[in-house]
């Protein structure tokens, strides 16, 4: 038993730290998205200068220059400051968002012969109250920052953080309880397995044709069980990660920056970076609850193993496909920039086609690599489809997250008695309708499916 | 009396703010995508490698004129400091050695970081010795002490890229 203990140790060590390191990849390139896009938005090119040597790639390298500036400039700390809860505030922050994330599935319970490992960091059955127990902890970094500033602004913006929390944190658990009623269980990973398959005309007939051998139709997602609670849930999620339009916390044209005024260096990068790891940590607890979480759309875990040889064929094919079509579309903005900056960053573009067309002579020799094979053993077929349902899951968390920079460049901040007013009067009577809707529906629906000589 | 204000009227779209700003979301991803497809055509100079030509008569960085024969044209006469709302001009007076002149500057000294580019001092001067015709619009350094341009500097102004 001893070393079975050892084994899981390492692989729940294993685990959280890949989860560390989707958070901790995801938080600067979202920032530097949020920079691109709000240009785009604004008709701006954004960031596009800072280059490793001839390296720009389009102003992502400002990753770097950013963390750099952050880490070098002057620590300071107001001398009225109440020192110990003004260092803590911002590791609260930062700790909160990186645990709960710790309840997210990303794939489906690896089985191999022996083991079989749930692709959760956390694997308890009641993820979804470890989500909101741990969540709506952040608000405490929040306060605790602008209290021990000691300074006006800085305080203001902590209380409005707290009222708004207090506010939002109902008609967002009220949402939930629909998804609750709906999926009947508290557990992520059962709720992630239930979004499988289609959905079904009130549990008579799915809602999709059969072709051959897979059913295409709406999948039996959260978000089209319960649409009133995703648009509820969303609304309040942006409220708890304080984003626009609900980032009346910070709100810069009233508050200065609001309770990181009186932040510095790193220490507001923490704010800076927790923010948006709150953002990716909301945005996969919204994919696991509205958008079938790993789920890839027809295709089930049995599925994909069985058919994981020609789908990693098709899956090949595109990207050499996609990597093509870089390539020439870098080496014609290469011909387009010459003589742009007149170093060495007019060459980026050459630079770049090189390795994605070498990229995809490795890929095409993949490839052919493949076509060797007659078939998969059964542990690549497994890992195959964790890779494939993790990538469906990533990819989910990133346009919902994505949204988020969207939404906030288009919608002006909430003025803060209309924030008060839409979360008591608007959202907070919606969820208890939806409730009160959904449990009607099941009712019925068990009703019918008694009378036909059911359970 | 209590004076009645007009209140917008209650659309229902705009009541349930969700259709609104579905709408604003659509008119910021047609400028996104339209962006990221047309980079090159998005409306702005690439300051460092392209400049702005102003327009004549735009206020630059200041200069003080000179005589043909090199020296400065200023008499000395304070009009322009007078003048200054921001007080960011300070001269001081010397007797002048040629005969025929009264006065000229000692010192003339102009803090940058005072003046508020108004162009009061080149309206006022009765000799037409400082001018703000240099093109020279981005003044930066590195402490404030050299923001602070003295007669020498300002007499050594170059005018550059302004149209006549």
């Amino acid at each position: 038993m001893t070393s079975n203990l050892a084994l899981d140790i390492v692989i729940i060590a294993l685990k959280a730290i890949f989860l560390l390191l989707i958070l901790l990849v995801c938080a600067p390139v979202l920032i530097v998205l949020e920079r691109k896009i709000s240009a785009f938005i604004q008709d701006r090119p954004g960031p596009n200068r800072a280059s490793i040597g001839p390296i720009r790639l389009g102003g992502f390298v400002y990753i770097v220059a950013d963390a750099i500036k952050l880490f070098t400039k002057e620590n300071f700390t107001p001398s009225n400051a109440n020192r110990f809860y003004y260092y803590l505030a911002p590791a609260i922050s930062v700790a909160v968002a990186l645990s709960t994330g710790a309840v997210v599935p990303f794939a489906d319970t690896l089985h191999f012969e022996n083991v079989s490992i749930p692709m959760q960091v956390l694997p308890i059955n009641a993820g979804l109250l470890w989500f909101f127990a741990i969540a709506s902890l952040g608000v405490y970094g929040i306060i605790l920052a602008g209290w021990a500033s000691n300074n006006k602004y800085s305080l203001l913006g902590a209380v409005r953080s707290s009222a708004q929390l207090i506010s939002y944190e109902i008609p967002m658990g009220l949402s939930v309880v629909g998804i609750l009623m709906a999926f009947q269980s508290l557990d992520l990973s059962k709720i992630v397995e239930a979004q499988g398959g289609l959905l079904t005309f009130f549990g008579l007939f799915p809602l999709g044709i059969y072709l051959g051998n897979v059913w295409l139709g709406i999948p039996n997602w959260g978000i089209f069980l319960q649409p009133i609670a995703f648009i509820i849930f969303i609304v309040a999620s942006y409220a708890e990660t304080n984003r626009t339009p609900f980032d009346l916390a910070e709100s810069e044209s009233e508050l200065v920056a609001g309770f990181h005024t009186e932040y510095s260096a790193m220490k507001f990068g923490m704010f800076f970076f927790a923010e948006y790891m709150a953002m990716v940590v909301a945005s996969s607890i919204m994919t696991t609850l509205f958008f079938g979480g790993w789920q890839v759309p027809f295709f089930s875990t049995a599925a994909l193993q069985q058919f994981s040889l020609p789908m990693m064929r098709i899956a090949l094919g595109v990207t050499i496909l996609v990597l093509i079509m870089m390539t020439l579309g870098l080496y014609r903005f290469f011909l387009g920039q010459k003589g742009r900056f007149g170093d060495s960053r007019d060459s980026e573009g050459l630079i770049l086609a090189t390795i994605t067309g070498g990229l995809a002579v490795v890929v095409l020799l993949l490839l052919g690599l493949t076509f060797g094979l007659s078939d998969l053993p059964t542990w690549g077929g497994v890992t195959f489809a964790a890779v494939v349902q993790f990538l469906s899951f990533f990819i989910k968390m990133f346009l919902i997250a994505s949204t988020f920079i969207w939404v906030r460049w288009t919608v002006p901040r909430f003025r803060y008695d209309q924030l008060m007013n839409l979360g008591w009067k608007s959202l907070l009577p919606l969820a208890l309708a939806n409730i009160f809707v959904t449990g009607v529906v099941i009712l019925l629906m068990n009703y019918f499916t008694q009378a036909r000589g059911g359970v | 009396m209590t004076i009645k204000v007009a209140r917008p009227s209650e659309d229902i779209k705009e009541e349930i703010y969700l259709v609104a700003i579905v709408k604003g979301m659509g008119l910021t991803l047609k400028h996104l995508l339209s962006n990221l497809f047309n980079m090159r055509q998005l409306p702005i100079v690439e300051y460092p490698e392209k400049q702005k030509q102003f327009p004549a008569g735009y206020r630059g960085k200041h200069r003080l004129t000179k005589r043909e024969d090199g020296s400065v044209r200023c008499v000395a006469c304070y009009m322009c400091a007078t003048a200054c709302p921001a007080e960011c001009i300070h001269i001081v007076a010397e007797e002048s050695p040629d005969p025929t002149i009264e006065k000229r500057p000692a010192r003339f000294d102009i803090d940058l970081l005072e003046c508020v580019f108004c162009g009061m001092c080149v309206e006022a001067c009765p000799v037409d010795a400082i001018r703000m015709d240099s093109g020279i619009y981005s003044i930066t350094d590195f402490n404030r002490k050299s923001f602070v341009i003295t007669k020498e500097e300002l007499m050594n102004v170059k005018p550059q890229g302004m149209p006549e």
